[in-house]
């Protein structure tokens, strides 16, 4: 818990001996805009207090003013490290509300973009995280890597890095045909990337010796913190919302959840290594029971035939009367995806945590409220209780192992 | 052009050219790049520095984030409220001659946030060389206004835009804050109007007229054509 | 272990009586409506007896703008919500605290969990609404001195001009 700042008189005393100093929001440790204020006895933190704010967009205040298709693109903006996660996460909250299931081909190449997109950001994670302890060769993998991601993520949605790829009721556009020889193909050579990195990093004394002990947190501290995602299987939890609330296609896809019992800047690594080896898992049975396979021969629908919500296509909009009410009321100013008029919060599971969205809907195309969870937030909240009574580089390395994105911290 | 300012200072002659040619060439060849990275297009710039387009071919390879070491601030993602004193003052600490490329939308215009923190492009405040579109811009994109600064520097041109340094207000600034009741008469000092608004109603009816009006166009010409047995 | 609801919320209300004023469900999710008076007491009930360890978040909705059919539901401007999750049943509830416009109160469920410091800063921030017994209340993603509370539905999407009062520097004129 943050302590009040003491009176003047009570670190008078220690004010010769301590130095504060500002990692501020430009520098290289750290991720994104952030900054903590230290104070330090020699090495040692005395008190740290991080401050956030610095990219704060008003993403919360923008969704009132945006519709439900919209907002998919202000979405990918959040964890930009992930976006395919962000827009999966809105659609399926959007879905919650408005009660429309996505047909079966649309959920697989859901759950296989998904995977894919959480690939890219543990592996960019891992890398960072050698990069900021000294191992910069291992950033350089990592992103050549991701740079093959953004190969696909281009012939499927059509942009690298911002996707918008989801609509409420499935998803933009049908995969290529030849989908699934690519991502086959990527997932052929990426373990040897993984190998790579625990060859240079898991058993390497120095990377052992600075992450091994720090920022260890217990189960009970990450519990009541909200800690999520893998800094809380590191803990011990096995609580992963594809297991505990599976949504999509999830339920069908048989993959494990990896733990361990530190809770230190070790273990998280180790558990985002052995999560990327589990996706690997699940993308390949997702592939093989891929409705349609890669062609799609027998054009099965990958986004919701109800009208109400996705645009039909467009020779039933010439000639069935009912289409063409249904193109126009969708297209229209004042009309537009309508929802029912209530509330729902939805979690899915991004690769940093439990991405919730609240959306509050008045019955207009326009949503009442929409609160997004960030599990960056609340990971972040952890951090002085982290790096209090260590040594700064210690500090560093928790830093990097939080995985805190800055876009979805302060949206 | 570099011949211009020759005659004009009166400082003509051909060593001096060719040493300031020379001097050219040095810088544009070792341009220092101070990342100034916030959102997405920060993650675009790592990988235009990375192996595959690598920005280092092009002599920038040493990215320095202290701005007393670099000559060329790349301003890559949002600047939002609480960040623009910081830009500013980072951007005062870089050493001349400096140059500024805005990258992507959201530096450049705002991009696609027009909210209530977000600074509506950052060459209102600090002088701006080139310009990236793209959201976020591919890396050739970036590499290609590496190579508009290069020619630039060729050219022999210091800024875009010079600032008067004797009166300039380029000091750190903390948030100008606005009451409520001043709320009503903003005095704007930006070129890019922004007005406060007052009705939330109307802002909500306020989509654009353009495409959708050319939609419902669409919509009646292909029920008369209908109509009309086509 | 599934939750048994009903009996959750008939030891509620015998507990709390007439705080807890109310409980929906819209698409499988219960949502408990109590006084903010309560919000302490409840939310130690819900954590201790029946096992909601975890906070996931801490939100607020401003009721200003809603249409008069859902206006009834909110008896005050602003709702603090809170997310529930109990690990050892797998269970969400959502838990809604309705604080009224003047005085804007409501306390503060640190002291039950570490996780509502930040969301209870988030919401102060961003709706105005003050925590009594929060031990470090202060903005977090706007400026320290801000004035003015963005999420309220009366605050405009553009703000009121500070984006644009930084000083534009001097141009020098072409030598």
């Amino acid at each position: 818990m943050e302590t009040k700042p003491e009176s003047i008189e009570k670190i008078a005393p220690k004010a010769a001996q301590t130095l504060a100093l500002n990692l501020g929001p430009q520098h290289p440790a750290t991720h994104g805009t952030l900054r903590l204020k230290v104070e330090l006895d020699g090495e040692t933190i005395v008190r740290c207090e991080p401050e956030i704010g610095f990219l704060h967009t008003g993403f919360e205040k923008l969704g009132e003013y945006r519709n439900y298709n919209q907002f998919v693109v202000i979405s990918d903006r959040m964890n930009y490290l992930s976006p395919l996660n962000n827009n999966i996460g809105f659609a399926v909250a959007c879905e919650e509300l408005f009660g429309v299931q996505v047909p079966p081909r649309g959920q697989y190449l859901r759950v296989i973009m998904a995977e894919l997109s959480r690939l890219a950001d543990h592996v960019i994670s891992v890398g960072l995280q050698g990069m900021d302890l000294g191992a910069f060769s291992v950033m350089l993998w990592t992103f050549i890597e991701r740079e093959k991601l953004y190969d696909i993520f281009e012939a499927v949605t059509g942009a690298r890095l911002t996707t918008s790829w989801t609509r409420v009721g499935g998803v933009f556009r049908d995969a290529p045909p030849d989908f699934p020889a690519m991502v086959r193909n990527f997932l052929a050579k990426f373990p040897a990337l993984l190998d790579e990195c625990e060859r240079m990093l898991s058993r390497n004394r120095i990377f052992m010796d600075r992450c091994i002990g720090v920022g260890a947190l217990t189960k009970e501290e990450a519990i009541s913190y909200g800690v999520t995602g893998p800094m809380l299987r590191a803990c011990g939890v096995p609580y992963d919302i594809r297991k505990a609330r599976p949504y999509l296609c999830y339920g069908q896809l048989d993959f494990e959840i990896p733990t361990r019992p530190e809770g230190d800047v070790y273990a998280r690594y180790l558990v985002r290594l052995a999560e990327m080896r589990q996706s690997i898992r699940i993308i390949t049975q997702a592939l093989d029971k891929l409705p349609g396979g890669g062609e799609n021969k027998e054009n099965l629908p990958v986004s919701s035939l109800d009208h109400k919500v996705m645009l039909p296509p467009k020779d039933m909009v010439y000639n069935d009367m009912e289409s063409l009410i249904h193109h126009f009321k969708l297209v229209m100013p004042g009309h537009g995806v309508i929802p029912p008029k209530g509330e729902v919060y939805s979690c899915t599971e991004a690769p940093n945590g439990e991405l919730g969205f609240y959306i509050v809907s008045d019955g207009t195309g326009l949503p009442y409220r929409v609160r997004v969870r960030p599990p960056s937030f609340y990971n972040y909240a952890t951090f002085p209780k982290q790096a209090t009574g260590r040594m700064i580089s210690d500090a560093v390395a928790a830093l990097a192992s939080l995985n805190v994105i800055a876009g979805e911290l302060d949206r | 052009m570099s011949q211009n300012i020759n005659q004009k200072t009166g400082e003509g002659g051909y060593i001096t050219t060719k040493l300031q040619e020379l001097i050219n060439w040095g810088r544009r060849n070792s341009l220092w790049p101070l990342p100034f990275g916030t959102a997405c297009c920060a993650i675009e710039m790592m990988a235009t520095l990375s192996s595959r387009y690598d920005l280092a071919r092009f002599g920038a390879e040493v990215i320095r984030f202290s701005p007393r070491q670099s000559d060329l601030m790349i301003v890559s993602g949002r600047v939002c409220l609480k960040m623009m004193p910081v830009l500013i003052e980072v951007y005062n600490q870089m050493p001349e001659p400096k140059w500024c490329i805005s990258m992507g939308a959201c530096a450049s215009t705002g991009g696609v946030f027009d909210t209530y923190t977000m600074i509506q492009g950052v060459d209102q405040y600090i002088p701006v060389d080139v310009y990236i579109p793209g959201c976020p811009p591919r890396p050739e994109s970036l590499i290609d206004a590496l190579m508009l600064i290069q020619e630039k520097i060729k050219r022999g041109e210091k800024q875009t835009k010079l600032y008067d340094r004797t009166r300039h207000p380029l000091d750190f600034q903390p948030v100008a804050l606005v009451s409520d009741a001043a709320a009503g008469l903003p005095q704007l000092t930006g070129s890019r109007q922004s007005l406060p608004e007052k009705d939330v109603e109307t802002q909500k009816q306020n989509f654009p007229a353009g495409p959708l009006e050319r939609a419902v166009t669409h919509v009646e010409r292909t029920l008369t054509r209908g109509k009309n047995g086509t | 272990m599934a939750l048994d609801l009903p009996s959750l919320l008939a030891s509620l209300k015998e507990h709390f009586g007439d705080d807890l004023l109310a409980q929906t469900e819209f698409r499988g999710q219960h949502v408990l409506r109590i006084r903010s008076t309560a919000n302490l007491p409840v939310l130690r009930y819900l954590r201790d007896e029946a096992q909601f360890e975890m906070l996931t978040d801490v939100t607020c909705v401003d009721s200003l703008r809603l249409p008069p059919g859902m206006q009834k539901e909110y008896p005050e401007r602003f709702a603090v919500v809170y997310q529930l999750y109990s690990l050892t049943h797998n269970e969400r509830l959502r838990v809604k605290a309705f604080v009224p416009e003047e005085p804007c109160e409501i306390d503060s469920v640190t002291p039950l969990w570490e996780a509502a410091n930040w969301g209870e800063r988030e919401v102060f921030d961003m709706f105005g609404v003050v925590f009594k017994g929060h031990p470090d209340l202060k903005r977090i993603l706007m400026p320290d001195n801000y004035t003015g509370h963005p999420l309220r539905k009366d605050y405009p999407l553009k703000g009121r001009g500070e984006r644009d009062r930084f000083q534009k520097y001097t141009e020098m004129p072409e030598r």
